[in-house]
């Protein structure tokens, strides 16, 4: 490629637009390779990493868990799918070792008091309970509105937690099997979070499938564009 | 503006700012400010006297390392440091660590006013500016309110080791501010009015400030109109909304007499360095004052606005002086 | 060039003298946007140390071939190639420091600081002089970056990277790990800079009236 380059400087004192325009094609050629290179040697690890992530935070969501699929809502059906959708708000489901049906996980986002909160948390059909919460991402305060996922005390308040009625925060010390206690000083992150996650039970509660009719988890990791037409009954 | 006629100079600024260097008028400021000073340490103890006096020395080390070797005297005498540890320490939690303290009074006197240039060049009220590098800072100490209790009792917490946290061990309590907001419950009038509430060491008794900025307003220290029009404006825009719902919104009275609302309307809007010069500039500053802090309260995150609501407008004040500054005789407003 | 150029110069220069940071303030919006830990700030440093050493190294081999009328874009193509790589690099191998940085890793192609070297050095220097100076910019970056996260990381969590430093009872100064934090650090550190050179050219002027004497 220099080879080139140097022949063309020989050629003109004023370089012509054709020069001007051939450096560039070339220049932008040669990272285009270069930036296709490093994607394809990169690709798999980090989806690798982004799938690992997500395994993570949903066996942190619901107890007991080790195995687990992505379910999307279709036609008012939930279907299992191995698709990387654009726009589909995805759930997900939890299994224990035998393949038992555990819980879902469900994102939810909502207004902090910084930014946005994403949380993922888990929910348990059967006894209608919230069993898990965790943050995806917020910027909330460090040192203050941070403690909606540092404080070990105010996560563990979503273990067993009743969602009829909606989830309240309180400051007075929870008594009913639906309050949590609110974080002092982070009184806007503590109701934040709960309004997320009602916001979350508002839309799926009532998609959900009858308990006991649960998608099943299908075993087999086939190639992604025939697991998707695979659908679970 | 442009000029065309250049034998006669008109500029904004330097020749129209009062001088308030005069030790006198920071020694009423001083009068005026004891009463409510001795009530807040009669309700908070010994321990407030502590931080009071920590935020003096941070303000007044900082003046005195800052100024010019051969000025030091004169830096120093005219009070105007003392003053303000002195208002910074008014609007502290009483049971705030002195290290604290000491550190709000550095930041209020080293970034509030040295680094402008010293007394009469800064932007922001130098004790307001101090106020937020704390309330950023240690936002839990900084909301951390004491109930008013034994005069000998020094919360634990005052002494508490530089950088390592304070165990308040006294009576802990929401400031009403804070009652209102989170659980919408009502202080007693008269609580508020002789300040036996918890709430920072020198705003809670609101019948001692108004004795305070009456005697400010007697001595013709204090422009009467930028108290009146913080306190009117905060009054009818809070009526507005108590008469909207009675049942969400605070009332006026309670919107005048809690927090930092007289402390800030009286002796730190009042500031002449950081206010307009303008009847007109004064008013303008005075409503928008009032407006934001009964919009923050209300609307916002925090609790209290008055520290904001002020610092915004202090950002403002060189806009309004440009915008109120009146004509000079003998030419049309807009006269080219 | 008419002054003999020596390696070494060039390296101190960017790392003391001629501080991107703290002498020329330069690239200001990753420092103040990552620095909240000292592990933040050696990621971001050495990411950019990294994209700038290879765009110098090619920008100075390449001079040559390339027209002055598109230097600036070609200057922008190489660097943005090993910003790529960079980004996708950290995101493969570190996910978790990658996921900190965000978006101000793909920034680091409109740093000032990288493409100014690029037109002021690199395309007018030798490969080795260009090589002793990214070194030294770099270098000089990556401290400003570690020393503004290092104080910030310390006073706002009470920790080095990662390792506490006084106890359980420690009270964070919250304002150091946010924006504030940042500006006020940096404005500290400025400040010390600046009194250091004046009392520097202070003695000089001493040093230099006092030989007059003799």
């Amino acid at each position: 490629m220099s080879e080139d380059k140097i022949e063309q400087v020989a050629g003109a004192e004023e370089p012509s637009p054709a020069r001007l325009i051939g450096t560039l094609a070339i220049a932008g050629l040669l990272s285009g390779v270069i930036i296709i290179a490093i994607y394809l040697v990169t690709f798999e690890t980090i989806k690798e990493n982004k799938a690992r992530e997500l395994r993570e935070s949903v066996f942190r969501v619901i107890p007991d868990v080790t195995k687990m699929q992505k379910l999307l809502l279709k036609e008012g059906k939930l279907v299992v799918s191995y698709e990387e959708e654009k726009g589909e708000e995805p759930i997900y489901a939890g299994y224990d070792e035998s393949g038992k049906f555990m819980g879902y996980a469900i994102p939810s986002d909502g207004p902090g008091f910084a930014d946005t909160i994403s949380v993922l948390y888990g929910y348990r059909p059967a006894d209608r309970k919230v069993i898990g919460m965790w943050i995806l991402a917020s910027r909330e305060t460090p040192g203050l509105g941070d403690k909606i996922y540092k404080d070990a005390k105010f996560v563990a308040d979503f273990d067993d937690l009743a969602i009829e009625p909606p989830i309240v925060a309180t400051k007075k010390g929870k008594k009913k099997p639906n309050e949590i206690d609110a974080i002092t000083g982070a009184t806007i992150s503590s109701v934040a979070v709960v309004r997320i996650i009602n916001k979350g039970n508002d839309y799926w509660v009532s998609k959900l499938p009858e308990p006991g009719s649960e998608p099943v988890y299908i075993e087999v990791t086939p190639p992604p564009s025939e697991a998707g037409e695979a659908k679970a009954q | 503006m442009t000029q065309k006629d250049p034998k006669l100079l008109i500029q904004p600024g330097p020749q129209l700012r009062q001088q308030m260097t005069t030790p006198v008028v920071m020694r009423d400021v001083w009068y005026a400010l004891t009463p409510a000073t001795l009530a807040g340490v009669w309700f908070f103890g010994l321990g407030a006297l502590l931080v009071l006096l920590t935020c003096i020395a941070g303000a007044v080390l900082t003046e005195w390392y800052f100024a010019p070797e051969e000025k030091r005297g004169y830096f120093l005498g005219d009070g105007t440091a003392i003053l303000t540890g002195w208002l910074l320490g008014l609007t502290l939690p009483p049971a705030l660590p002195l290290w604290m303290a000491f550190i709000g009074g550095v930041v209020a006197v080293g970034i509030g006013k040295t680094m402008w240039g010293g007394m009469g060049a800064n932007i922001f009220n130098p004790a307001l500016v101090g106020r937020a590098f704390l309330l950023a800072t240690f936002p839990i100490a900084m909301t951390t309110w004491t109930a008013p209790g034994d005069f000998f009792t020094i919360p634990s917490s005052v002494f508490a080791l530089p950088l390592m946290q304070g165990v308040v061990d006294t009576v802990t309590q929401a400031s009403p501010l804070g009652l209102m907001k989170f659980e919408h419950i009502d202080t007693p009038f008269f609580d508020l009015l002789f300040g036996n509430t918890s709430g920072s060491l020198g705003e809670t008794s609101g019948l001692l400030l108004i004795l305070g900025g009456g005697y400010l307003w007697w001595r013709r220290d204090l422009d009467w109109r930028i108290p009146i029009g913080i306190l009117g404006t905060a009054m009818i825009f809070s009526l507005i909304l108590f008469i909207v719902d009675a049942d969400k919104y605070p009332g006026p009275i309670f919107t005048t007499f809690s927090g930092g609302m007289l402390l800030g309307a009286l002796f730190m809007a009042t500031d002449p360095v950081t206010s307009p010069l303008t009847k007109k500039g004064t008013w303008i500053f005075a409503i928008g004052i009032g407006i934001l802090v009964v919009l923050i309260r209300v609307f916002g995150g925090f609790p209290e606005g008055m520290m904001y609501a002020i610092l915004l407008m202090n950002a403002a004040t060189p806009l309004i002086d440009l915008y109120t500054q009146p004509r000079v005789f003998g030419r049309e407003l807009d006269s080219k | 060039m008419a002054k003999e150029q020596h390696a070494y110069e060039e390296f101190m220069k960017g790392l003391w003298r001629e501080n991107p940071v703290f002498v020329q303030v330069l690239g200001l919006c990753p420092l103040l946007a990552v620095t909240n830990s000292a592990i933040n700030g050696l990621a971001m440093g050495l990411a950019s140390f990294f994209v700038l050493l290879g765009s110098s190294i090619l920008v100075s081999l390449l001079k040559s071939y390339i027209p002055k009328q598109v230097r600036i874009s070609c200057f922008i193509i190489i660097i943005a190639t090993f910003v790529t790589v960079v980004d996708y690099s950290l995101a493969a191998a570190m996910p978790v420091i990658h996921k900190e940085l965000g978006a101000f890793i793909p920034l680091i192609v409109c740093n000032c600081l990288i493409l100014g070297r690029m037109e002021a050095f690199a395309s007018r220097n030798t490969l080795r002089m260009s090589i002793a100076d990214a070194f030294g910019m770099g270098a000089g970056f990556l401290f400003a970056l570690v020393a503004l996260g290092g104080v910030r990381e310390i006073l706002g969590v009470g920790e080095l990277f990662g390792i506490s430093l006084f106890g359980p009872n420690f009270e964070p100064w919250v304002i150091m790990i946010l924006p504030p934090g940042g500006f006020i650090t940096l404005g500290v550190m400025l400040l010390y800079f600046n009194w250091v050179e004046e009392k520097k050219n202070k003695l000089d002027k001493q040093l230099a009236a006092e030989a007059g004497v003799n």
